[in-house]
């Protein structure tokens, strides 16, 4: 579902021009110009791990994500609904797909990444640590987190590294209606029972403030974001993001009668947006670190259904094999007639 | 074809290459049509001199014809025909209430 700015290696936070070489002028010159930069082209190492660390990153949080929405789908409400989650979870696995092919791209290898993940060492995004626990979250989620990841993917569309712009451009045609049918679940629950849109409005509060540490810690805390923008990696800063998030989203749940809890949301004439109150940050580092409410669940479904699903690939490859021997033997036979 | 040999090909025997271009920088490579070359280095300066004649990429692939495996065209409706009815994937299945605005 999405990338999340944190910062983990504190080995790539030099300035980008603090070493220049000629061959990183022309490269920093070739990214100043627009230019996109493919496999094949030379690149800065510290350029090559950034890219690593956010496309891994981003593909785990595709793949994790499966799994708060996963467990609704043998519960919900209708056919209809059923459907439509299978397809989005369907979709996020592939978004994932995409993502890990963009990595690999920079010669990491994916029994790389993965084991990253399963063993801790990579990080996904901080939402999917949080507990779905009534069918309202599955609406919410398609409603808040997709739409921040929606956000948060567009300008990632233009960035400099081309395998991960144009996986970008695909995975947000496929964004849109994960949100839109996220919506469309909260606005039934909300046109539904007073209980329904009771649910729908507990659902909301306790998803709205996780929603907005999605875009990561504030500019003036994120060492990542400065190296980011000069390698044309991140194109809007995450508080301008999350501003816009803000922004946008207070008009949609005025429209569904549900209420933001943030008693310090206000719109700022001067500034022609929206304020808002402190992010809890000590919650935030807490979850990226390990201590959400799911870390571990999360953690243990992933690698279950990894290592349940070993014989499905060593069946695959078995098979291949076996086709491969019979048509070295068709040939042998073929040459001996 | 063996590699081995150092014996050059009969130009009648010259693999088929499909050939990609890319129109523009940061855009995918598009197939674009496919011709006969001695090796996959000929193949590209043909290439560029059959498909690149107006400018019309910035970078160009090779690949040879026999290395594709194409999904079989009897099974199109098979394989295909099954999302026709999956209409709910699409954003404009969903009903947004215009005073929202876009979403
Ligand atoms: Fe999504
Ligand atoms: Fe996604």
């Amino acid at each position: 579902m999405y990338t999340q700015a944190i910062d983990t290696d504190p080995t790539s936070r030099n300035s980008p021009t603090s070493h220049a070489s000629v061959a990183e002028d022309v490269f920093l010159a070739r990214i100043a110009q627009d230019e996109k930069i493919e496999p094949q082209d030379w690149m800065p190492e510290a350029y090559r791990k950034t890219l690593v660390r956010q496309i891994s990153q981003h593909a785990h949080s595709e793949v994790v994500g499966m799994l708060p929405e996963g467990g609704w789908i043998t519960r919900a409400p209708s056919l209809r609904r059923k459907e439509i989650l299978l397809a989005k979870v369907q979709d996020e696995g592939g978004h994932g797909l995409y993502l890990y092919s963009a990595a690999e791209t920079l010669g990491v290898s994916r029994e790389q990444l993965i084991d990253a993940l399963h063993s801790g060492k990579a990080k996904y995004s901080s939402i999917f640590n949080y507990e779905t626990k009534t069918w309202a979250d599955i609406g919410t989620i398609g409603w808040l987190v997709d739409g921040a990841a929606i956000m948060n993917q567009v300008p990632l569309c233009r960035c400099s590294y081309g395998p991960y712009a144009r996986a970008m451009i695909r995975i947000c045609k496929e964004e849109s209606f994960h949100q839109r049918q996220g919506f469309d679940i909260v606005r039934a629950l909300c046109e539904g029972t007073p209980e329904q849109k009771a649910m729908a409005q507990e659902s909301l509060n306790r998803w709205w403030w996780p929603t907005l540490m999605m875009f990561g810690p504030h500019d003036s805390d994120s060492t990542h974001t400065g190296q980011a923008s000069a390698y044309g990696i991140k194109r809007i800063s995450n508080d301008d993001l999350r501003q816009k998030f803000v922004d946008v989203t207070v008009a949609q749940a005025e429209f569904l009668g549900l209420s933001i809890p943030d008693p310090a949301l206000r719109w700022n004439a001067e500034r022609g947006h929206y304020d808002f109150g402190k992010i809890d940050w000590d919650e935030f580092w807490r979850v990226v670190n390990g201590q959400g409410p799911c870390n571990e669940a999360r953690m243990h479904d992933r690698i279950s259904a990894f290592e349940e699903g070993r014989w499905v690939r060593d069946a695959a490859s078995a098979h291949a094999a076996k086709r491969a021997a019979r048509a070295v033997a068709r040939a042998g036979a073929l040459e001996a007639a | 074809m063996s590699d081995s040999s150092s014996k050059s090909l009969a130009p009648t025997d010259w693999p088929l290459f499909e050939v990609f271009i890319r129109s523009k920088q940061g855009l995918d490579h598009k197939h674009v049509g496919s011709l006969h070359a001695s090796d996959a280095e000929h193949a590209i300066a043909l290439a560029r001199d059959v498909y690149t004649r107006r400018q019309e990429g910035v970078s160009i692939w090779v690949v040879p014809s026999k290395a594709i495996t194409a999904s079989n065209p009897a099974l199109k409706n098979e394989n295909f025909d099954p999302m026709a009815s999956k209409i709910y994937r699409h954003p404009t299945f969903y009903d947004i209430p215009e005073e929202i605005g876009h979403m």
